[in-house]
C-alpha cells in the first residue's frame, strides 16, 4: 500500500474540476497511479537548488519571429470548421443550456 | 528489384532520374502493407486470429487514393521535366497526431475518432511538396502519452516487427514499425520525452527529435507545447537527413519555430569524424527510479549489452579519428522524469481542455441536463485511462496551493538540466563537446502487458531521452546491434542547439564503419524468408 499523497476527497474535487466522471475501477486505478506519479515527483524536493536559479518555460528559448500585426486573415473555408461541430443550426453550435440559466 | 527494400534516397533517385515510376513504389509500399500488416488498429476491434497475432499492425488508416494520386503527380512531374522535388515518390507514413486534410486525424482517441481536419500540417505539406506519398496514418498511445503504444483506443496495438510479441515502445510505435517492416521508407513522428527515439531503438531503426522549434509544430495535436518536436523515423541515417531537410524551417504560423536558417543535412554526411569530440557520461549508465513508498532514488544498471553497445561505438568512432572524452558529468539526467511527471501534465491537461463535445470530436449520446454535463459526460466516454491520468496529475500540480513544490521547482530544475548540456557543449569550457553519446533506453524492448498499466515504470523507460527534450537540444537514435534475444540496441547521439549536422554526420560515420558487421544481416521476423538486396 502506497503512501497517499493526496486524499480521496481530494481526487474527487480534481476528478470534478477537470470536467471528467469517473466509474468505479477507474477511480481505484487513478487514484492509485496519481499517488505513485508523486512518489517519483518526491525526488524533485530532495534537490537542493543553487542560489538564483531561474525557472525555463523553454529549454530553448524560442527564436520565431516577432509576433505579426494583429491583423485577421480570413480562413478559406470556414463552414468546414463549423461543419466539425456535433450539432449546428444555421451555422451556429447547439449546446445545451448553461445550469441557472434561462 | 525489392522496391520495398530501397532507402528514401535511393527511391528519389530512381524517380527523378525515371527509371522508376512513383506509381510503382506506391503500388510496392502498399502490397507490403498487405502483406505484413494485418487489420487496422480500430475503436471497435474484433478477436485477432492466431496469424493476427504475427502483424505488424501500424496502421490505423490506409490511405491508398491520396498516395497514388501524389504518386500520378510525380510521374507527371517527372514527365515534363519538372523538379519532383527531393522526396520524388519516397513512401512516408504519418503518425496519426498530425492534422492532414481530408483524412481521419484521431489521435489514437475515441474522442477525436471522426475528426477530419479542415487544414494539413506544416510539416506534412513540407514532405508532401517535396514529393512525398503519404500511404497513411499510422498508431501511437492515446494522445501519444504512452511508450509502448498499448494505450492506443485504435486495436491492435502496434507490434514490434522483430519480434511481434514485443511493443515497438511508443508513443511513435506506428511510425518505428512502419519503417522497419519495410513498409514506408519514412515515418513522421513526434518527440516530447522520447517519443521517436525510443521506439526506433525498440524497432532497430533511425530516429531524431530534431531541436525545439527546428521543425513546426502547427497542425500537430498538441501534447506539451514546450518540449514537443516533429521528427523523421528512417533505415539510416541519410535518410533522416534528407527528410530533415525537406521539413525544417521557420513557419510564420508557429511563433516558436525558429528563424535560423537550416543546415545542409545531407552534404554534411559526406565528412568525417576526424577530431570531433564526443564525450561519454556515467550519468547514463543507470537508470534511478523511485521507490513509491518514500520517493527515494534507487538506482540500477542499464542492461549490458546496451551499455557494451555503447562503449564499441565509441571505440570504433575513436578508431576513425574522433576524440573521445571520457566522465562528463550531466548529474541532472537522473531528474529527468519527476520534473518530466510535472511540466508535461502541466501542459496536457491545459491542452486538453479544448476536447469538450462542443466544438469537434465525440459528443455524449445521453440526454443531459445542461452544459456542464454534456461536457463531463462526453470527456468521460470520449478519453481513455492514460488522458484522464495526465488531466488530473497536471491539475494537482499546478494547483495554486502546490505550484512552488512542483510546477515551480521543476521548471528550476529544468533550468539545471539545460545547464548540464551548456557545460558540456561549451567551447571555452572543459569538455568542448561536438556530441553525446548514450543508450537510447535502458533495455531493450519489452513484452507486451509486461509493463502497461505501471505508469510510473513505463515513464521511466524515457530515463535516457527525456533530458534533451527538457534542454531542447536535438538527438538522434541509430541501431547499435542486437541483444542475447536478437532484439534491436539503439545509441544515441546529442547534440547542442541546432547542430543537427553534426549529429547525423557522426551517425552516418558509424553506420559506415559498421557496414560489414554480423547483426546488420539480420532481418525483422516479420521480413524473414525475404533476400535482403
Amino acid at each position: 500500500m502506497t503512501t497517499k499523497r493526496i486524499s480521496p476527497e481530494l481526487f474527487e474535487k480534481l476528478v470534478s474540476l477537470a470536467a471528467l466522471e469517473l466509474t468505479a475501477e477507474e477511480s481505484d486505478y487513478l487514484f492509485e497511479e496519481i499517488n505513485h506519479q508523486l512518489a517519483s515527483v518526491e525526488a524533485l524536493s530532495q534537490i537542493p537548488l543553487p542560489e538564483g536559479v531561474e525557472p525555463s518555460l523553454h529549454g530553448l528559448e524560442p527564436q520565431g519571429s516577432p509576433a505579426r500585426p494583429d491583423q485577421w486573415q480570413p480562413f478559406p473555408n470556414p463552414e468546414a470548421v463549423i461543419n466539425l461541430a456535433p450539432e449546428t443550426e444555421d451555422g451556429m453550435i447547439v449546446v445545451p443550456d448553461v445550469k441557472g440559466a434561462k | 528489384m525489392n522496391l520495398t527494400q530501397l532507402s528514401a534516397f535511393e527511391v528519389a533517385q530512381k524517380v527523378r532520374s525515371g527509371e522508376v515510376k512513383a506509381a510503382e513504389i506506391a503500388e510496392a509500399s502498399l502490397a507490403q502493407i498487405k502483406a505484413v500488416d494485418g487489420v487496422s488498429g480500430s475503436p471497435e476491434p474484433g478477436n485477432l486470429s492466431p496469424e493476427e497475432e504475427k502483424k505488424v499492425h501500424a496502421f490505423i488508416q490506409i490511405t491508398r487514393d491520396l498516395a497514388l494520386a501524389q504518386a500520378e503527380k510525380v510521374d507527371r512531374m517527372v514527365a515534363n521535366g519538372e523538379d519532383p522535388g527531393l522526396l520524388a515518390g519516397v513512401p512516408l507514413s504519418v503518425k496519426d497526431i498530425f492534422c492532414v486534410e481530408g483524412t481521419h486525424t484521431t489521435a489514437a482517441s475515441k474522442i477525436i475518432a471522426n475528426f477530419v481536419p479542415p487544414y494539413t500540417a506544416t510539416s506534412v505539406q513540407r514532405l508532401t511538396d517535396a514529393g512525398a506519398l503519404v500511404l497513411g496514418k499510422v498508431n501511437l498511445d492515446e494522445f501519444t502519452f504512452g511508450s509502448s503504444n498499448e494505450s492506443s483506443a485504435f486495436q491492435p496495438s502496434t507490434n514490434n516487427p522483430w519480434q511481434t510479441e514485443y511493443v515497438p515502445g511508443g508513443s511513435s510505435g506506428g511510425s518505428a514499425a512502419s519503417v522497419a517492416a519495410q513498409e514506408v521508407a519514412l515515418s513522421l513522428g513526434t518527440d516530447t520525452g522520447g517519443s521517436i527515439r525510443q521506439p526506433a531503438a525498440f524497432c532497430g531503426v533511425v530516429g531524431m527529435k530534431p531541436s525545439y522549434g527546428r521543425v513546426s509544430r502547427l497542425g500537430l495535436i498538441a501534447f506539451a507545447s514546450s518540449l514537443d518536436c516533429p521528427g523523421p523515423l528512417s533505415r539510416d541515417v541519410r535518410d533522416a537527413a534528407l527528410m530533415l531537410q525537406a521539413m525544417a524551417g521557420h513557419d510564420p504560423k508557429d511563433s516558436t519555430s525558429s528563424i535560423l536558417s537550416i543546415g545542409n543535412y545531407v552534404e554534411a554526411l559526406e565528412q568525417d569524424v576526424k577530431g570531433l569530440r564526443i564525450g561519454l557520461s556515467p550519468d547514463y549508465e543507470a537508470v534511478y527510479y523511485p521507490d513509491l513508498e518514500s520517493g527515494e532514488l534507487h538506482t540500477e544498471p542499464i542492461q549490458k549489452e546496451v551499455h557494451d553497445a555503447v562503449l564499441y561505438a565509441a571505440e570504433i568512432l575513436a578508431k576513425a579519428g574522433a576524440e573521445i572524452i571520457e566522465n562528463v558529468p550531466l548529474p541532472n539526467t537522473r531528474y529527468g522524469i519527476p520534473t518530466y511527471f510535472v511540466i508535461s501534465r502541466v501542459e496536457a491537461a491545459s491542452n486538453l481542455h479544448r476536447f469538450d463535445g462542443v466544438k469537434y470530436g465525440y459528443r455524449t449520446s445521453e440526454n443531459v441536463a445542461d452544459l456542464n454535463e454534456l461536457y463531463r459526460r462526453s470527456r468521460a466516454e470520449g478519453f481513455g485511462l492514460e488522458p484522464k491520468l495526465r488531466i488530473l496529475m497536471g491539475m494537482y500540480v499546478s494547483a495554486a496551493e502546490h505550484a512552488s513544490d512542483y510546477y515551480q521547482k521543476a521548471l528550476k530544475v529544468r533550468s539545471m538540466i539545460r545547464s548540464d548540456f551548456d557545460q558540456a557543449f561549451d567551447p571555452q569550457g572543459s569538455y568542448r563537446l561536438d556530441a553525446l553519446l548514450t543508450p537510447t533506453t535502458a533495455t531493450t524492448a519489452f513484452k507486451r502487458k509486461a509493463v502497461y498499466g505501471n505508469s510510473v515504470l513505463m515513464q521511466y523507460s524515457d530515463q535516457m531521452t527525456v533530458a534533451s527534450n527538457h534542454a531542447g537540444v536535438p538527438a538522434l537514435t541509430l541501431p547499435g546491434g542486437l541483444d542475447e534475444n536478437g532484439l534491436p540496441i539503439g545509441i544515441q547521439l546529442i547534440g547542442n542547439d541546432f547542430r543537427e549536422e553534426l549529429i547525423l554526420r557522426i551517425g552516418h560515420a558509424y553506420e559506415r564503419l559498421t557496414t560489414d558487421d554480423a547483426w546488420r544481416n539480420v532481418r525483422p521476423q516479420v521480413l524473414q524468408g525475404e533476400v535482403k538486396a
